[in-house]
């Protein structure tokens, strides 16, 4: 009735496949995420998909009473096509500037009703850094019980890989061919300064630290922010095999730190707490990426500047001397 | 209650009556009367809803749907540059079946500056699936807009509904007007695909072209579906509270030879006029077209047609002329005028029945 809403499959549940994830013995008593399945398998993302892949810990996270506010971006497509979903929740798709703007009429909404439902933005770089960033900015200053989510690849990877404010100094896209002049916007201090109940970085290749962070940031009323690093097969131009690795350079090279920061008290967690002393050389990150393939020595040593300013910046903060 | 007030005043006072759960708010002239009343309305406690003060009218409509999509009754008013700038969101929620109710102040838009009434702000949202009802009064404002949550609501319409009143001439003028208890006469809302946690579903995934073509057709259905919804809800609204409406407003039609064709507070100047007419024994009658969309033919068979846009389609001329042509079959006289707030009185509208010429566009006011 009244279309566009689409279903789970019918019959006997054929692509609801529970996903047991085989992890090494010891690890699994630091484990505590749940079997439940909210993506389910069979989806359309491109192999090697890191936004599948934080979708997926972030539903587990979240749990039943949750609904998903969801731009243009490539999640749009992954969820798959009417009248059927690869999504066990309730998904919202809205138009690219509009997530965090509709997140905050449904959950005024919810809370009038006496509702606790999670309402969650689930957003692309482009979505949130560009078009989105006038709603969101919005929605942080008035307060609206959320959490935001951006799941960062760098690019406008669902149109085809165009140049986003999130594509890093030097990197090819299809409209930056010769690489970009100009270097990667920083979010996370342009959300800083709405000083959001709740901030974190997360990345696809850690999802216990991205679980972790989703699951405390719905504990907190108020608006919640978090910025989430997706390694793109395609659009970063590496195999698809390769996502978590890539995911686990940045970190290690100092490129992307993990953190959260409540009550505006910040914490490094999980692998950058060894990144923030000793890192990897950029180059590590950059050499194995098809997208930097132009990059000159200059932008090289620009994105080194950049990677230790951020991270004694960050340091200060820790310390307490920002 | 007798009370009196301006037309912005008398939609908000509507709303609180009607007791929407989500009011989303953005200042804009000359609208800005209507989110400022409901604001004290909140704040004072006379109207239990959460006031969502957003940072622009792309996310007010935004706001609206969020809301609506849950199951709540919403509101919003803009004007103008607020209108078109919100004219995704007008799109999308009218595409998500969500009965969100709009007040818009017609307003010119620019370059250059411009604040007075001007109906292209709304005309040129006429595609988007909203309906849209123009008002003349501010008893009008008042009564269509607790009409409005009705019509929207009804699940055999389903879409979102805009009234619209003139800028300054209705949103700032003030009159006497009755306010009522409107009770049951706006019925729960009960939207059958809001979201629902325990029955999870997508809603606007991607859509293969022919179910969107189906889409598409469903929004007509619930366009034609939504004439005999209003009709039902102004003859209740009629037995419940005394004021009549119809789809159009006719006054000495009986014998007429010519009628006078326009929307908004042109209505009342021109029954002046056509009083002024008869006295000098030309048979004039006038429509007071009140639905733009669903577009409402009034039979005009045989009678000379002077319609009055305070809009205009560049390319193609004043929109009710010419969808009123092209409905009808008539050729009329297609007069352009009150563009941008121009003053536009009872003689001049006698005027331009004087100097009809069918099949033709005349511009008020415009030396060439």
């Amino acid at each position: 009735m009244h279309g566009m809403r689409s279903i789970l499959p019918a019959g006997p549940n054929q692509y609801f496949i529970i996903i047991h994830v085989k992890y090494p013995k010891e690890r699994l008593d630091t484990m505590a995420i749940p079997d439940e399945e909210f993506l389910l398998k069979t989806t359309s993302a491109c192999a090697g998909c890191p936004s599948s892949l934080i979708l997926r810990y972030v539903t587990k996270a979240a749990g039943t009473d949750t609904v998903l506010v969801i731009p243009a971006c490539c999640t749009s497509v992954i969820q798959g096509v009417y009248p059927t979903t690869a999504m066990n929740l309730p998904v919202y798709n809205v138009a690219f500037a509009s997530a965090a703007a509709v997140a905050s009429g449904m959950s005024e909404a919810f809370r009038a009703e006496g509702k606790k439902t999670n309402v969650i933005c689930y957003a692309g770089d482009g979505g949130t850094i560009d078009i989105g960033i006038q709603a969101l900015s919005g929605a942080l200053e008035r307060g609206t019980d959320f959490l935001y989510i951006c799941y960062d690849n760098e690019a406008y990877s669902n149109t085809g890989m165009q140049r986003s404010g999130a594509t890093p100094l030097g990197a090819m896209t299809t409209t930056t061919p010769g690489g970009k002049k100009d270097h990667k916007k920083d979010l996370d201090a342009i959300v800083a300064a709405h000083n959001p109940v709740y901030q974190a970085t997360a990345c696809a290749a850690y999802p216990q630290d991205l679980y972790n962070k989703v699951e405390k940031a719905l504990t907190i009323p108020g608006p919640k922010f978090m910025h989430v690093l997706a390694p793109c097969p395609p659009g970063w131009r590496f195999p698809s095999e390769k996502t978590v690795e890539m995911g686990k350079l940045a970190v290690k090279a100092g490129l992307w730190v993990l953190y959260e920061r409540e009550n505006g008290k910040l914490t490094i967690t999980g692998a950058s707490k060894a990144a923030m002393k000793k890192r990897i050389p950029v180059e590590d990150y950059l050499s194995v990426q098809g997208r930097f393939r132009k990059i000159t020595a200059e932008q090289t040593a620009e994105i080194k500047k950049t990677v230790e300013e951020n991270i004694a910046r960050l340091q200060r903060e820790v310390d307490g001397i920002c | 209650m007798l009370t009196f007030g301006t037309g912005n005043k008398a939609v908000a006072m509507a709303v609180r009556d009607a007791k929407p759960v989500v009011v989303a708010a953005y200042p804009i002239t000359p609208q800005t009367e209507i989110v400022e009343e409901l604001a004290n309305y909140v704040t004072d406690g006379s109207l239990d809803a959460r006031y969502i003060p957003v940072e622009s009218e792309h996310s007010s409509m935004a706001a609206c749907i969020g809301a609506a999509a849950t199951g709540v009754r919403t509101f919003t008013a803009t004007s103008s540059h607020g209108l078109v700038y919100m004219c995704e969101m007008l799109h999308m929620s009218a595409g998500a079946r969500l009965p969100i109710v709009m007040a818009n102040a017609n307003r010119s838009i620019g370059p250059g500056w411009n604040i007075g009434a001007e109906h292209t702000d709304s005309i040129s949202m006429r595609d988007t699936g909203w309906l849209q009802v123009y008002v003349s009064s501010v008893q009008e404002a008042y009564d269509v807009t607790l009409m409005a949550f009705r019509i929207a609501e009804h699940t055999d319409v389903l879409l979102p509904v805009m009234i619209n009143l003139d800028g300054f001439l209705l949103t700032h003028i003030t009159q006497t007007f009755e306010t009522v208890e409107p009770d049951d006469f706006i019925p729960p809302i009960a939207t059958p695909h809001a979201i629902d946690i325990n029955n999870p579903g997508g809603y606007g995934t991607l859509t293969p072209g022919d179910t969107h073509f189906k889409f598409r057709r469903d929004i007509e259905r619930g366009m034609q579906a939504s004439i005999p919804v209003i009709e039902e809800t102004e003859a209740d609204f009629a037995r419940r509270f005394g004021r009549e409406y119809h789809l159009y407003d006719e006054y000495r039609m009986e014998d007429a030879d010519v009628v006078i064709i326009a929307m908004g507070t042109f209505g009342k100047e021109m029954e002046v006029a056509v009083d002024i007419l008869r006295e000098e024994g030309i048979r004039a009658g006038a429509i007071r077209m009140r639905w733009f969309r669903p577009f409402i033919t009034p039979d005009l068979d045989g009678k000379d047609v002077v319609v009055i846009d305070r809009d205009y389609s560049f390319g193609f001329g004043g929109v009710v002329a010419n969808e009123l042509q092209a409905k009808c079959g008539c050729k009329p006289f297609s007069v352009i005028a009150g563009l941008g707030g121009q003053e536009v009185t009872y003689d001049d509208i006698a005027e331009f029945v004087r100097i009809q010429r069918p099949g033709t566009e005349h511009w008020f006011g415009v030396d060439d």
